[in-house]
């Protein structure tokens, strides 16, 4: 056993040992000495159970006939009733494909524009100029995705600035939005304008934290600025990028962050490529009313997202040793 | 420092590089801004691209003048301020405990929090308990479901364990209660958190068109989002259709976009100012989380 594991041994013992120590005190003590503090959770406990656990366990009408306005967990069993209804449905499978075409196409772009933009904006020497262009690349973020997608459409209409330029070319005018072949280009173009610069924030805030001694036994070893960040700077963010790539990839199924945009940017005669899973749900729930239908469609893509987050997050434990639990 | 022939080739590339990714994400603004002032036959006739053409500002005239655009607003920043008060309160009061260690119950509460970030009861459950809440048709139907959220709990709660412990029990030791210390140590010295908060809450407030979408009936309650969303998308479902909604077509652009500048103008205006606290909120949040 070397002297450094022996020490930690003795750490690890002393934690046992306070651990103890603070174990001793009985929980209803402990709850009586801290009661202030825990009043503080009073309230957000209370809204935690009602708006997030509750409506968890409403999911039960997935499997229980619904009647608008009656109790809010339905009036009686119907089994599998309604998830055999919507395996059986085109149009499900439609928006179940659109939803992973979607997501994919998304990451696969905003995944690396994002860590080239932090890796470039690292770079920048000139501090008000990286002020500058962070200020501006995070704005989008702020603004409305009612008025993102009103911009979109403005600049693709077919006398917007993008059909002059195709004018100007020779071209025919292009009406984009609605064209099934454009939607995930759309899709994905807008949502990369608005996610750019927001994106860089976590990548920037872990650079900040890589400790500067290690830039400078790289320089006395004789690498270039290329070599530091190859061999300093990636090594250095690679936890956070494994992070954002496991909460990526767990959401990949997910339509509820693409839900907004999509509801705006698509419409019956796109719903070939853009209809997703929420944007589904809602058109059956809130739209014509059956609700546990579109329940139990919510809650198939919900339970795949849980699966897919954890199989993410144990492959990023076994491979890389980083994970979120 | 000696730079290297490529380096400095880099860092001409890059600059380049940087003042595409400006003008991209800036142009669409100008385009909006440019449009807004433009003549309905120019916007047609697709002359406008980055300048207006036939410059007027009758639109904008024309928008205040209609009564509904500033119902539509006062609304909107009615639900924005009280909705940020609630959430900024709700969210402090449980990062605040969940930040403390000696919490035993911390262990339990945490997880419990967090759960709900990765599994939650979807669209149609909530839509089904806020109706039979009996909140439909009332503000608190947009305010209250969506009060916290727990990404920003936990952004919260990291930087509340970061502030020094010493002052806290110096107060303690001084005779402050806990809610005195929360109030009167723990709120100052958490400034560029609540600040970010503050954006983040109003921001998503201020955009939010869809839960006063499902749950208001009477027009009067509409946020500007809301009223944006009828007149840019027109009908996008069965029941607008039916509804005969469909109005987006018979809309000039020009009146389209000065709503829309008129709607991001707030959050464009004090987005500069607030900058600086978030990203300083957002990095020691992210880096301790």
């Amino acid at each position: 056993m070397g002297k450094k594991e022996k020490s930690m041994e003795k750490q690890k013992r002393k934690e046992e040992v306070i651990l103890m120590k603070s174990a001793k005190v009985p929980l209803l003590k402990h709850i009586r000495r801290e009661w202030k503090l825990y009043a503080f959770l009073i309230i957000p406990i209370a809204y935690y159970i009602i708006f997030k656990y509750l409506p968890m366990a409403g999911n039960i009408i997935a499997f229980r006939k619904y009647r608008a306005g009656g109790p809010i967990f339905g009036i009686e069993w119907s089994g599998l009733k309604y998830f055999r209804q919507f395996i059986r449905d085109r149009a499900f499978w439609n928006a179940f494909t659109n939803t992973l075409i979607i997501n994919f196409s998304y990451l696969l772009v905003r995944f690396p524009a994002t860590l080239a933009f932090a890796l470039l904006l690292n770079e920048i020497k000139n501090v008000r100029w990286k002020k500058f262009v962070q200020t501006v690349s995070y704005l989008p973020h702020f603004i409305a995705v009612v008025i993102v997608c009103g911009m979109v459409k403005e600049l693709l209409s077919t006398s917007g600035p993008i059909n002059a330029i195709i004018k100007a070319f020779g071209g025919e005018p292009i009406s984009f939005i609605q064209l099934p072949e454009w939607f995930v280009t759309i899709f994905v173009g807008s949502s990369v304008w608005q996610a750019l610069g927001w994106g860089t924030i976590l990548y920037l805030a872990a650079m900040a934290g890589i400790n500067t001694e290690l830039y400078d036994a790289a320089k006395v070893d004789g690498a270039n600025r290329f070599k530091q960040v190859w061999h300093v700077t990636i090594p250095g963010i690679l936890p956070t990028i494994t992070t954002i790539l496991i909460l990526d990839i767990g959401s990949i199924v997910g339509s509820g962050g693409v839900f907004e945009r999509i509801i705006m940017l698509y419409n019956p005669m796109t719903y070939s490529t853009g209809d997703v899973i929420s944007t589904y749900v809602y058109r059956m729930g809130v739209g014509t009313g059956n609700y546990s239908y579109a329940t139990a469609v919510g809650l198939f893509e919900g339970i795949i997202g849980l699966i897919l987050v954890n199989a993410a997050n144990m492959t990023s434990r076994k491979v890389t040793k980083s994970s979120l639990w | 420092m000696k730079v290297s022939k490529s380096y400095r080739i880099f860092q001409i590339i890059n600059t380049i590089i940087m003042i595409i990714i400006v003008a991209a994400t800036l142009y669409p603004f100008l385009f909006l801004v440019a449009q807004s002032f433009s003549s309905e036959k120019a916007i047609y006739n697709g002359e406008v691209t980055i300048f207006p053409v036939g410059f007027n500002i009758e639109t904008y005239k024309s928008i205040i003048k209609q009564g509904d655009f500033l119902l539509y607003y006062r609304n909107t920043i009615l639900y924005a301020v009280l909705g940020t008060i609630i959430s900024l309160f709700s969210t402090a009061i449980l990062a605040y405990p969940l930040s403390k260690d000696k919490l035993r119950l911390n262990k339990v509460i945490t997880p419990f929090v967090i759960f709900t970030m990765y599994f939650g009861g979807g669209l149609i459950p909530n839509y089904v308990l806020v109706n039979s809440l009996g909140m439909r048709n009332t503000i608190w139907a947009f305010l209250i479901p969506g009060a916290i959220s727990t990404y920003y709990v936990l952004l919260m709660k990291s930087f509340f364990a970061s502030l020094p412990q010493e002052l806290e029990e110096a107060a303690s030791i001084d005779g402050l209660g806990t809610f005195g210390i929360f109030i009167k140590i723990v709120f100052p010295l958490s400034k560029p958190i609540m600040a970010t908060m503050v954006l983040f809450y109003a921001a998503g407030l201020w955009s939010n068109w869809f839960t006063p979408f499902i749950y208001f009936d009477s027009k009067d309650k509409w946020p500007v989002a809301l009223y944006l969303r009828q007149i840019i998308y027109g009908a996008t479902s069965t029941n607008e259709i039916s509804a005969g909604l469909d109005q987006a077509q018979s809309i000039a652009a020009s009146v389209k976009s000065a709503s829309m500048v008129l709607m991001a103008l707030p959050i464009i205006c004090i987005y500069p100012f607030i900058q600086k606290y978030f990203v300083q909120g957002m990095m020691i949040g992210s880096v301790k989380g």
